[in-house]
């Protein structure tokens, strides 16, 4: 078996899983599973440019509302089909993150993340302004009715779960595939030595642009699925709060592996979960853990894993 | 016929010339040797040859073309490789995996494979695939980054360098391989060891505060009073 296919055996093996979990978690758990596959499908996305490009963004909440607000404003100005409203949604993420990138990727450095930090910011201002669409910070209910999709009521759960796990799964495998091409590769050569893979002959700013895009649909895809999923959209998944998730999530998990999102974000998730039913300064017991994590596993969960007794791990 | 040719080529640093106003022709199928004393301007003068730094004047044509406005990854597609001074390895990747960087630029697939193996084998490197390229030793390094140019097959190899830090045997194992590499691969070569100056290369061009001293064979240059006064230190 060659690397490429036991790697692959492994991370099917880690969908699988969450498939037959479905059948045996209670249902407080089956919600929360649902909604942490569609924040790890954003994580994935902040992954591909932070973790293997090697490019802070502090801004990926804009493509994560860029996406939800292409979804829920198609269903509600324009009464699209949910199909449709996703493809919206996605649309609307691959422009946005087009345009962004090549703005965005003029600056390096500490200058890219405040540039990307301030392009989100006016994102967030953006969807206040026009409050007569998007009703501002309130945000707006998708409907029930809005929410079936092929004859498929996502607002139910066993169905919605399904749906987190195809995005999930998507999102998982394509990136898996990407990082095992010469796409991927060239992507992980940048992050390590830019100027010696310009040197190479790469076209440095066109590989870095098409990582903003990949992760800016991601993410807009993660966002889009969460409204229709939830049947909320709101002004709060614009704010920088939400830039700043994913890069917690990733670090957490293991930035620059395939796996880190999901083990980042289960594991934040049921932190502040379980913390917060032993008291009510929840944040402290949070913080505590967070801080010994980066301490003793400075490359994340996955990332220590990798390093310790996996080292073939993408 | 000229691969490369410089005109006017110029590089100013706030007040500093580094290079000024050089005009080079480095004919196809030629080692030819670059000397000079620390600080001559060789580096900047051939970062302005592959793109990494930007010409204050001047033009710089490779195989009849004006390449002054391309970027430098346009100019190593045309059949440019260069390595770097400092080296300049991918440290955290495997040895296989910075050659396969390079010879992806060319090829796909299986090819890949075979084309990494062969350059390793030129720097006798082949043993060390699978080793982390910030964990060789620094000699190691050095002959990584001349089998990352060579993978590439390029028209021109600039190396810039190549023998600094390696071991003996290693500086005369390299000269056997740049000898071999033409006239197929034309060769530029930044060297401060005599030794390999003298014996690889054809011709040897000097340059001294930021302009061309003298051009000859490396007899020539070795006798030139100008030379042995600004270098060699022999006269």
């Amino acid at each position: 078996m060659t690397d490429t296919t036991r790697m692959l055996v492994l991370h099917v093996a880690v969908l699988a899983a969450l498939f037959a979990l479905q059948f045996v978690l209670p249902a407080y758990h089956h919600g929360n599973l649902a909604r942490i596959m569609v924040l790890a499908s954003y994580a994935i996305g902040f992954n591909v440019l932070f973790g293997y490009t090697g490019l802070l963004s502090l801004g990926h909440a804009l493509f994560f509302a860029a996406g939800m607000y292409g979804m829920g404003l198609a269903i509600k100005i324009y009464e699209a089909s949910p199909a449709t409203a996703l493809i919206a949604g996605i649309v609307t993420g691959i422009i946005i993150s087009l345009v962004i990138g090549a703005l965005a990727l003029r600056a390096v450095g500490i200058a890219f993340m405040i540039v990307t930090l301030m392009f989100a910011q006016v994102g967030y201002l953006t969807v206040l302004y026009f409050g007569e669409y998007t009703r501002g910070d309130e945000g707006f209910v998708i409907q029930q009715a809005d929410r079936i999709l092929w004859g498929i009521d996502l607002s139910e759960p066993t169905n919605r779960y399904f749906a987190a796990l195809t995005l999930f799964s998507v999102c998982l495998l394509v990136t898996l595939r990407m990082v095992q091409r010469p796409f991927g590769k060239t992507l992980i050569a940048i992050r390590e030595n830019e100027d010696r893979t310009r040197m190479l002959g790469y076209d440095v700013f066109g590989h870095k642009l098409a990582a903003v895009v990949v992760s800016g649909t991601i993410s807009a895809a993660a966002g889009a699925f969460y409204g229709l999923l939830f049947g909320y959209v709101g002004a709060t998944f614009a704010t920088v709060q939400y830039s700043i998730f994913p890069l917690l999530w990733v670090l957490l998990g293991g930035t620059g592996t395939i796996l880190g999102p999901l083990v980042g974000t289960l594991f934040m998730f049921y932190l502040i979960d379980l913390s917060s039913a032993v008291t009510s300064a929840y944040m402290l017991i949070a913080g505590v853990v967070l801080v010994a994590l980066t301490l003793f596993a400075p490359q994340g969960i996955v990332g220590e894993l990798r390093k310790r007794f996996w080292k073939g791990l993408p | 016929m000229s691969l490369l040719s410089t005109r006017g080529l110029s590089k100013n640093f706030a007040g500093l010339q580094a290079v000024q106003n050089v005009d080079f022709d480095l004919p196809e199928g030629q080692i030819r040797a670059l000397i000079g004393p620390n600080g001559a301007g060789k580096t900047t003068f051939v970062g302005m040859l592959c793109g990494r730094t930007t010409p204050s004047v001047g033009r710089v044509s490779f195989d009849g073309k004006d390449i002054s406005h391309l970027p430098a990854h346009k100019r190593i597609n045309l059949g440019m490789a260069y390595t770097f001074q400092i080296t300049s390895v991918f440290a955290n990747l495997s040895v296989e995996e910075n050659v396969a960087l390079a010879a992806r630029r060319r090829l796909v697939g299986p090819e890949v494979t075979a084309h990494v193996q062969e350059a390793l084998q030129k720097v006798d490197l082949q043993d060390r695939l699978d080793q982390r390229a910030g964990d060789l030793s620094y000699g190691h390094q050095r002959l990584l980054e001349i089998a990352m140019g060579l993978v590439q097959n390029p028209r021109l190899l600039i190396l810039d360098e190549p023998t600094q830090g390696l071991a003996d045997s290693e500086i005369e194992a390299f000269k056997d391989l740049i000898r071999g590499l033409v006239p197929q691969t034309t060769i530029l070569l930044i060297e401060h060891n005599m030794s390999v100056v003298m014996q690889t290369a054809d011709m040897v061009s000097v340059l001294n505060f930021g302009q061309i001293l003298a051009e000859g064979t490396p007899a020539e240059i070795h006798a030139n009073a100008d030379v042995q006064a600004a270098y060699l230190g022999t006269g």
